[in-house]
């Protein structure tokens, strides 16, 4: 086992993790998970209008 | 004291902060760009010098390459960040001082900058001229950045925490160790130090810093605009949410490899730089899966560009986007590069995504953030924000196009052999070639500049109050 075995396994670990994160995000399980986390940008209009208001009472 | 318990049970966002970065934003970028355009006219006209040492364009480009990163950039990451992150969390800043800290000790940071540079005060590191005083200063910020941020993840009132918190905590963690590791000097004094670094090491560590200052500040940060502002502009979640974890996880394992296509044909090994060029075409991948998970949320929703000019700032930003990570990869190609290195080509690729990318992002995001932050509808005028794109992209196709000629040439002209082994052509032979070349940089950045007074006057008018009783806050009925 010289240094080049090394590089090679790297090369390899770099591989099977990246698919395995494939597999992971894409599996369908995760499915409703995501499409709920990708909806936050929309699910906060309560706070930001407290906000808004609370800082026009300080005003 | 009920107060105490309401400020609890309803949290409120700290605008505040968020508001100050944004308008800075603005600010700096007008003083950035300014320099910039006082040195693209200093290559036309050299007499515009003055023969003196604090305006000669060695001092200031790196005052107009500060400038427009870290203080135009810088600001518009640490507003775009605190917004993103307190909403997509549903929860306040971690700390309200914390965070004024971090205002005020940029600006700080930005102020000794304009001091420092113009005086030849530097350590002649590419994008890390700052001497050690302000490094040290840099880092205390941007620790204090790292602990509001990750703090507000942590008391997240949601339980996932959305893609864009994940770039814009990758571009914060990585550019704190690449800002500490290529900044470590010993001082001489306070004005000078030497890295402890040296030879081939020194340039290596150099670039790593320098090319994941793109691959972190200047890409992964505003990715993270890119994943909240382009859905809620467009009022539909991101394309493919999946798409963009892979898009994560791709992107920073792959960017951190390809500084060494800076140093090809130079004392650094061989490996390194085969390996660094390797990287870099494989980053084609991760980038353009990004733009196009960017581009992809307007399927369906197309239409909104014809009336939308915040929406174009955005998704041109991206065209831009995947234009310059094309020509990267490209470039970054050994034998490309033996033609494109040390010429104006560099220069032109940089600003298709400084100017393109980064500047157009950041631009529509802060168009959209600036009515929210004070409480009006809309820009007070959106004819104006139509103005200002197409000043935008005008200028930015000048720029790059004038770069891409005179790059080309220069590349030819240095390479040019007589049949006896003499070159064809002088240096400065090249330098008069490049002449007309300048001139249209300089129109097509002064007319970038130009867009970027026309959004100051358009914030101000907006952020302007003239009456606060006639604020439109959408108040929803009895909840006030």
């Amino acid at each position: 086992m010289d240094i080049n075995d090394l590089r090679g396994l790297s090369t390899l670990l770099l591989m099977v993790s990246f698919i395995g994160l494939c597999f992971w995000a894409y599996s369908g399980k995760r499915r409703a998970t995501f499409d709920e986390a990708a909806h936050l940008p929309f699910d906060d209009e309560e706070l930001n209008q407290r906000t808004m208001r609370e800082e026009v009472r300080n005003d | 004291m009920s107060e105490l318990n309401s400020a609890l049970d309803h949290p409120t966002y700290n605008y505040k902060v968020v508001r100050q970065f944004a308008i800075m934003t603005v600010a700096w970028g007008i003083v950035g760009m300014l320099v910039g355009v006082l040195i693209a006219a200093q290559l036309v006209w050299p007499a515009l010098n003055f023969d003196l040492p604090w305006t000669s364009f060695g001092r200031l480009r790196p005052l107009h390459t500060n400038a427009v990163i870290f203080a135009f950039g810088g600001s518009a990451l640490f507003a775009t960040s605190y917004y993103v992150v307190q909403r997509t969390c549903q929860a306040r800043l971690i700390s309200d001082k914390l965070a004024a800290f971090t205002f005020w000790g940029w600006q700080a940071v930005i102020v000794l900058a304009a001091i420092t540079l113009p005086l030849g005060i530097t350590t002649s590191k590419e994008y890390a001229e700052l001497e050690w005083p302000i490094d040290v200063l840099i880092a205390v910020v941007w620790v204090s950045y790292a602990v509001v941020f990750f703090g507000t993840i942590a008391k997240r009132a949601v339980s996932h925490i959305y893609v864009a918190n994940w770039f814009y905590g990758g571009f914060i963690i990585t550019v704190a160790v690449l800002h500490i590791l290529n900044s470590l000097a010993m001082p001489v004094d306070l004005t000078k130090s030497y890295p402890v670094y040296a030879g081939t090491v020194d340039a290596m560590v150099q670039w790593w810093y320098g090319h994941n200052a793109v691959g972190f500040f200047l890409t992964a940060g505003f990715l993270g605009m890119m994943y909240y502002f382009v859905p809620k502009q467009a009022e539909r979640p991101v394309y493919s949410y999946r798409l963009s974890i892979v898009h994560f996880w791709a992107l920073i394992a792959v960017y951190i490899w390809a500084g060494p296509h800076h140093l090809h044909y130079t004392a650094l090994p061989d490996w390194a730089q085969s390996l660094g060029m390797v990287m870099s075409i494989i980053l084609l991948a991760p980038s353009w899966g990004g733009m196009i998970n960017g581009m992809m949320t307007l399927s369906g929703a197309w239409h909104k560009l014809r009336t939308d000019p915040i929406l174009r700032f955005l998704v041109v930003s991206l065209s831009f986007y995947g234009m310059s990570t094309f020509e990267g990869p490209m470039m970054s190609i050994k034998t490309v590069n033996a033609l494109s290195h040390y010429t104006d080509w560099t220069i032109g690729h940089v600003h298709s995504g400084a100017l393109g990318w980064v500047a157009m992002i950041s631009i529509g995001s802060v168009y959209h953030l600036i009515p929210i932050l004070f409480g009006k509808e809309r820009m007070y005028s959106v004819d104006l924000i139509n103005v200002h794109f197409w000043m935008s992209t005008i200028g930015t196709v000048l720029y790059i196009a004038s770069m891409w000629v005179n790059g080309i040439l220069q590349g030819l002209m240095w390479r040019a052999y007589n049949q006896d082994g003499t070159l064809t052509y002088t240096f400065a032979e090249s330098v008069e070639a490049s002449h007309a070349g300048y001139l249209v940089r300089l129109i097509g950045g002064a007319i970038f500049f130009g867009g970027m007074l026309i959004m100051a006057y358009n914030v101000y008018m907006t952020a302007r109050r003239e009456n606060p009783a006639d604020d439109a806050v959408p108040v929803t009925s009895g909840a006030a």
